[in-house]
């Protein structure tokens, strides 16, 4: 059973599932891409989280605020399009509320990932429905928050909210654009997964397993 | 995926590399990937600083040099570059008299370029402007959604407002009249075939022989309406129709673009170009200067786009111009 604390290496552990991911799913992101977008989704979330890892490896952090700052800076700085400011920000704003701690407990993560959701709707100005990130991002925050606040420990929160952004998720697959490239494409969006509320709902799976490591 | 390239991972690296190499008026960072002028900004000029995906050339690196832009910042093959790309050559660029930043209206490009001007001014104090292009009429503008497509009026807009610069108009005339040009603009674009990134390996979307997109923009997305191929005339109603219902473009003079996407001949943009003319007359349009070629293109897609712009004496005056780019020469 995982405990009630996360520790850092726990988070790096977050990042490099998230790397593998990724990478994993380029090819099937890209597809997802080329739908609605402009087939380029997996190649640049791979070559980001790549360059992430990279740079995490090469100077380990020894705090929360200093290991996310990396992160978010590294994904602005190699990612390019919508993905790079939205999920830099993300971590950046992450690592801004986490502060300089090497542990958290579930409140203190969700106060950290409630900032980076903060992040990427001051960037993005989503709403819900608009057939974005912020669909998986949203609902998954929802139903971490619910999970710490009866209770449950910071890896049952994080697996109850990747559940919550796999719904998020599928949920895009009818709805119109109304944000990012996509947008452009009006109705004929319709009946397309979104690759951005796939990359988060990766996000998520990859906050859930390795949480689940303990 | 036929294509004259090393490998999939490179091909924007290399390409800079060609660029130096056959270009030795201009300066490349191949760090920051970023394409210079040759000569650093004349003091008191306000430096154009454009940049975007790569697959669009001349668009913008092609542009670089006297008369219109002063530094170019590419991005991954339709990927937005990054801030810290567009920070570096804002400082680099600036002559102390302000930099202005040509973005095309796409969600990441906005973002990146944001961040670029908030970390520019903060940390070096340079002057920054911006003015977003949104001239593509395919795209329904609504507050709820990403608005339009920045497209072929970047084009005219970096001639005309780069010709300002050097002039030695000050940093808020040079944006005032980036954004007039880009109000005055409309584009309207199609593609036959869509276009392959090297990095997918194969073409965003399939076309069958006999359909056409109508309304695509410039990353190998499908566009608004997949239709029946039609003959070139019938085409060149569809693009221009929704033009001029968007903007009135009667009693004053206008420039015209047939910009091919990449992959169509000059014989055909020439022969596209003849229905567009034709058609503006009839509707008592005046054409006063023309663009024919491959301005703003989108990899290797068939296809072509339509820019009109409404223009006055001042703005044909700018037009006319000498400038010296790869891209655009005259007048030198």
């Amino acid at each position: 059973m995982a405990g009630e604390t996360v520790t850092l290496s726990s988070l790096v552990t977050w990042l490099s599932r998230f790397r593998d991911l990724v990478t994993e799913n380029r090819n099937y992101l890209t597809e997802l891409d080329s739908a609605i977008g402009d087939a380029d989704h997996g190649a640049n979330m791979a070559r980001g989280m790549a360059a992430v890892m990279e740079k995490v490896g090469a100077s380990p952090a020894t705090t929360a605020d200093e290991l996310f700052k990396s992160v978010g800076m590294t994904l602005v700085t190699s990612v390019g399009g919508a993905s790079g400011p939205l999920y830099g920000t993300f971590f950046l704003r992450f690592g801004m509320t986490a502060g300089a701690v090497s542990e958290f407990d579930g409140a203190a993560l969700s106060a950290a990932l409630r900032a980076g959701l903060g992040g990427v709707v001051a960037r993005g100005k989503p709403e819900l429905g608009d057939k974005t990130m912020f669909d998986a991002m949203s609902p998954a925050l929802e139903a971490f928050d619910a999970s710490v606040a009866s209770g449950g420990s910071p890896a049952a929160a994080a697996a109850a909210a990747y559940d919550a952004a796999v719904v998020g998720r599928d949920a895009t697959t009818p709805l119109v654009a109304r944000k990012g490239r996509a947008s452009y494409l009006g109705e004929r969006s319709a009946g397309h997964l979104d690759p951005g509320a796939t990359s988060t709902a990766f996000l998520f799976q990859a906050l859930a397993e390795s949480l689940a490591q303990g | 995926m036929k294509k004259l390239i090393n490998s999939p991972d490179h091909v924007l690296a290399d390409a800079l590399v060609g660029v130096e190499l056959a270009h030795p008026e201009l300066k490349v960072d191949h760090t920051n990937r970023i394409i210079y002028r040759g000569e650093p900004t004349k003091p008191g000029k306000v430096a154009l600083i454009s940049g975007g995906g790569s697959g669009h050339e001349p668009l913008h690196g092609g542009f670089v040099g006297f008369g219109m832009l002063d530094a170019a910042c590419a991005g991954e093959v339709f990927t937005s570059p990054t801030p810290d790309q567009m920070q570096e050559a804002t400082k680099v660029a600036d002559s102390g008299a302000g930099v202005l930043h040509i973005v095309k209206n796409y969600t990441g490009d906005v973002m990146n370029f944001e961040m670029a001007a908030e970390m520019a001014e903060a940390e070096t104090g340079v002057r920054v402007e911006s003015v977003v292009t949104n001239d593509d009429v395919a795209v329904e503008d609504s507050t709820w959604t990403a608005g339009r497509r920045g497209v072929g009026v970047t084009v005219l807009l970096e001639k005309i407002v780069g010709a300002a610069a050097e002039e030695g108009r000050d940093l808020a005339a040079v944006a005032s009249l980036a954004r007039t040009v880009n109000a005055q603009g409309r584009s309207m674009g199609m593609a036959l075939t869509s276009c392959t990134v090297p990095s997918a390996g194969k073409p965003t979307f399939e076309l069958p022989d006999d359909m056409m997109e109508m309304g695509v923009g410039i990353h190998g997305e499908p566009g608004r309406h997949r239709v029946p191929l039609a003959p070139a005339a019938d085409i060149a109603q569809q693009l221009v129709e929704p033009i001029l219902h968007d903007l009135d473009f009667s009693g004053a003079p206008t420039i015209v673009m047939l910009n091919g996407m990449g992959g169509t001949p000059l014989i055909e943009l020439y022969l596209m170009y003849g229905e567009v003319a034709k058609i503006l007359q009839k509707s008592g349009i005046q054409v006063a200067r023309s663009l024919v070629g491959n301005y703003i293109t989108s990899l290797d897609m068939a296809g072509c786009s339509v820019t009109v712009l409404r223009a006055d004496d001042e703005l044909l005056r700018l037009w006319d111009a000498p400038v010296n780019t790869a891209g655009l020469r005259w007048g030198v």
